[in-house]
């Protein structure tokens, strides 16, 4: 069933499409300039993203800034910037670890974490359950209350009162 | 030899607080030992009041050297190397209060004084029930003990300046002198040190194998007042950074940030998870490492900040006591984990879960999400030190991280907050589902539509990143949803009081509330959970622009056009100032005029910036003078266009009211059905039967 449907010619359009819009603008000079500025932090000390840097007379955000703007309009990749970036000002120049290598681990963990705690969760709570209905399997079964107008009537009200 | 009178008085007070608190730790263990061996020892009982009256009695002490400490900063007494180094004469006298804690000692002189006040009114409300409160206050009273050796012997707040006394001090940090200061830190404060209280009470709960869940309704009033107070000042402190530090944004991600983060999100799963032990009886060993994690992360997060181990902004993040940190950390570990591991038979789950789709699965998953999200937090604080020891180099874990990790985490957050109150406890029907279900999708369906419609979808046209973007559509979708869930369980159960009582829509929500306040309280929580979402989402629209602007200037940023009128400078004692004219335009029509200010301190020698914001539900207009261009002689205006933040402030009361409404007890039900009864219109029959 779920591979018809992925298969299907409409989902798969309509795929192409969103993936045209996403794509739509995303090498925008600017929007360039904004989403790499927001990468690195200000050299100053201040612990600032670069772009949100603001101290009177900063030495090095405007210096930095032309800096980004040149390595933009050399054509390098967001990637490249980065690099030369962190090759001159050290790796805490980076807002974020994106080296590679043991980098990875800082974005890894916290979705393995995440998805191993989910599984677990879920896991949890199949065995909590199936306990349960095995405990019920031991005992007897209530005996059912009639339905007589008068119960059906009284149940409904118990639900109305109850739902909130 | 010089004599320092009002310093010398707080110190003694320290001295005497720290001997009473050893007293009321040695002595009221000793009682509870021995009354444990022998339940009626009569000197055993006396024993642990006089540990109890030494406990009040602490209080006293540590008010008498709080006291000592304003004294010397409302008399500009500058022998003393604190108030030298945070005061100076010209400094207002609402910046003395919050000179007080705007330094390490300080602040620690804030944090013991604010534990022993609740410890004051836990021994006075110790009838409640006197052998929990016993353990709970001897609990207190050891963790009093660690912050009095603190103040006493690593950070003495009394410490006399050597040499003569100078003639003015160095004055308060100018970002700090702001009116938020003033109430942000206790308020931070009081929620890291509130928790204590319910932490005492678990461990002593569970050291004395306190029989069912009583402890934890005597201890609900405290967890919910820490976590509001814990709520305001995390988000005093978001509102001051906005305010004051003149970058646009509210929230850093600084590992000081973070720290408070922390406690606040174990501490709301632990709200939730509570629950299903007073309910069902489930989760006994969850809620008590909850309720430890909660303690021990407010003090991991003062370890982490005030020993240097991680880089921060905030000022007393270098300094010696972090070992001393250390060892509390390590000491409070062990007793929690020898505690849980000698008792933990007593924490047998009196419930197994019955079904995925119930009430319980629905706070395993909540909790869930915000450990994942506490983990992500501390993980990221953590990480450049791992960094740093595994690769040699340290790096940068600032807001991309956090906003990448997090904002998937806070989208199912969301989403669980909209559906977990709809679902029944134990198990719930398909028939439910898809009644309580229905108007929440048809909301959510009708909102991505309407948003997409709208363009909202192609962010890259106004926005910076588009990936924040697509993750705010979500948000206000899923916001929508939630919104609708939570009015229809209101219209729905105001609907049956409207049948049983016969008032109007107004007047039975307010009966609903008050009959069960802590549902209803709850569902306000995630009301204003909710709109503060939406605040956040509306942070991927920002825009900025920056400009030289001389007389008779403009700029233009969205619907706003600003012209500057004039810029000059002026001076007072306490600092100079440069400051803009900007008359703001919108659709041709003038709206107001904004003097976005920078300010240099005479005493501190430091800037600051003082921010003009022209605030609407909409959007802020965020103004900062940056300075002058010294080649030009003109200002450099720096613009924000920042929408939706004032969702985020109005999210915050809502919540705030919420909580206040749950903490007020409900109306009993059989009073709430007499004074209906009273009050039903003429004509209408009511049906008791």
């Amino acid at each position: 069933m779920l591979r018809r449907v992925l298969r299907s010619r409409w989902l798969q359009g309509a795929m192409v499409c969103l993936l045209a819009v996403v794509m739509l603008g995303a090498n925008d000079p600017e929007m360039r300039y904004e989403r790499v500025g927001h990468e690195m932090m200000c050299a100053c000390g201040c612990g600032q993203v670069l772009l949100e840097c603001n101290h009177v007379g900063c030495p090095d955000s405007s210096r930095m800034i032309g800096e980004l703007r040149d390595q933009l309009s050399s054509g390098a990749s967001d990637k490249k910037i980065l690099e030369w970036f962190a090759a001159k000002y050290g790796a805490t120049i980076l807002a974020a670890p994106i080296r590679g290598g043991f980098d990875l681990v800082a974005w890894i963990m916290p979705i393995a974490v995440f998805l191993m705690a989910t599984v677990g969760t879920a896991l949890l709570i199949r065995i909590w359950k199936r306990r349960h209905d095995l405990a019920l399997a031991g005992q007897p079964a209530p005996a059912a209350l009639p339905h007589t107008p008068a119960l059906d009537a009284l149940r409904e009200r118990i639900r109305k009162e109850t739902e909130y | 030899m010089q004599s320092h009178p009002m310093p010398e008085f707080g110190s003694f007070s320290l001295l005497l607080g720290l001997t009473l608190s050893v007293y009321a730790l040695l002595m009221g263990a000793v009682a509870l030992w021995r009354t444990h061996r022998n339940p009626g020892d009569a000197q055993a009982l006396r024993l642990g009041e006089t540990a109890r009256r030494a406990g009040i009695a602490t209080f006293v002490a540590m008010t008498c050297a709080a006291f000592a400490l304003a004294w010397a900063a409302f008399t500009n007494d500058f022998s003393v190397a604190y108030i030298l180094h945070h005061t100076n004469k010209a400094l207002p006298s609402a910046y003395k209060f919050s000179a007080l804690w705007s330094g390490q000692e300080g602040s620690l002189v804030l944090w013991s004084w604010l534990l022993a006040t609740y410890g004051f009114v836990l021994r006075l409300r110790h009838k409640v029930d006197m052998r929990l409160t016993a353990f709970a206050s001897t609990i207190l009273a050891g963790i009093q003990v660690f912050f009095l050796l603190l103040l006493n012997f690593a950070a003495p707040p009394f410490a006399i300046q050597p040499g003569p006394v100078a003639q003015d001090g160095f004055g308060l940090n100018p970002l700090l002198q702001y009116p938020e200061m003033v109430i942000h830190p206790p308020m931070l404060y009081l929620g890291y040190v509130g928790f204590s209280v319910p932490f005492a009470f678990a461990l002593g709960a569970l050291m004395m194998r306190y029989p069912g869940e009583k402890w934890i309704h005597i201890t609900r009033r405290w967890t919910m007042v820490t976590w509001l107070f814990l709520t305001c000042g995390i988000f005093l402190g978001a509102h001051w950074a906005y305010s004051v530090l003149g970058w646009g944004g509210y929230w850093g991600w600084d590992p000081v940030e973070n720290a408070s983060l922390m406690p606040w999100l174990t501490g709301t799963a632990f709200l939730h998870s509570v629950m299903m032990q007073e309910k069902r009886g489930m989760m006994k060993s969850w809620n008590v490492w909850l309720i430890f994690s909660t303690f021990l992360l407010t003090i991991l997060g003062t370890l982490l900040t005030r020993s240097g181990i991680v880089s921060s902004v905030h000022a007393f993040a270098q300094s010696s006591i972090g070992n001393w940190f250390y060892g509390f950390i390590i000491v409070a570990f062990a007793v929690c984990l020898f505690t849980y591991f000698k008792q933990r038979d007593h924490l047998q789950s009196e419930n197994k879960l019955e079904s995925l789709v119930s009430r319980e699965s629905s706070f395993l998953f909540n909790n869930l999400i915000l450990l994942a999200a506490c983990f992500t937090v501390l993980w990221g604080t953590l990480f450049p030190v791992l960094s740093e020891y595994v690769q040699g180099s340290k790096v940068t874990v600032g807001a991309p991280f956090y906003n990448r990790v997090n904002l998937p985490i806070g989208l199912f957050l969301l989403f669980l907050t909209g559906i977990g109150p709809l679902l029944a406890w134990r198990s719930t029907s398909l028939r439910s589902i898809r009644r309580n279900f229905i108007l929440p999708g048809i909301a959510l369906g009708v909102t991505l539509v309407g948003l997409m419609a709208s363009g909202i979808d192609r962010p890259w046209t106004e926005g910076d990143n588009a990936q924040a973007a697509t993750f705010s559509l979500l948000a206000f979708s899923l916001g929508a949803a939630v919104i609708t869930a939570i009015v229809a369980e209101f219209l729905r159960g105001a609907n049956v009081v409207r049948t049983q009582t016969g008032r109007g829509l107004a007047g039975a929500t307010l009966l609903l509330v008050q009959r069960n306040t802590r549902r209803y309280g709850g569902y306000l929580v995630h009301f204003g959970i909710v709109v503060l979402f939406i605040g956040i989402a509306g942070g991927a629209f920002n825009q900025s622009h920056e400009q030289e602007m001389g007389f008779g200037d403009s700029m233009r940023i969205g619907p706003y056009k600003l012209v500057c009128q004039s810029f000059s400078q002026d001076s007072n004692p306490n600092f100079d100032t440069e400051y803009a004219l900007m008359d703001v335009f919108r659709g041709g029509k003038k709206i107001t005029q904004l003097d976005p200010e920078k300010r240099f301190y005479t005493a501190s020698q430091q800037t600051s910036t003082v921010v003009a914001n022209h605030s609407t539900l909409a959007n802020d207009l965020y103004v900062i003078y940056e300075g002058k261009n010294p080649d030009t002689d003109k200002p450099v205006i720096k613009v924000f266009l920042n929408p939706l933040i004032n969702w985020i402030w109005i999210g915050v009361l809502i919540v705030v009211l919420g909580t206040v409404v749950a903490l007020v007890p409900s109306i009993h039900r059989s009073a709430a059905r007499a004074e209906a009864t009273e009050t039903v219109p003429a004509g209408v029959e009511v049906n008791h039967a």
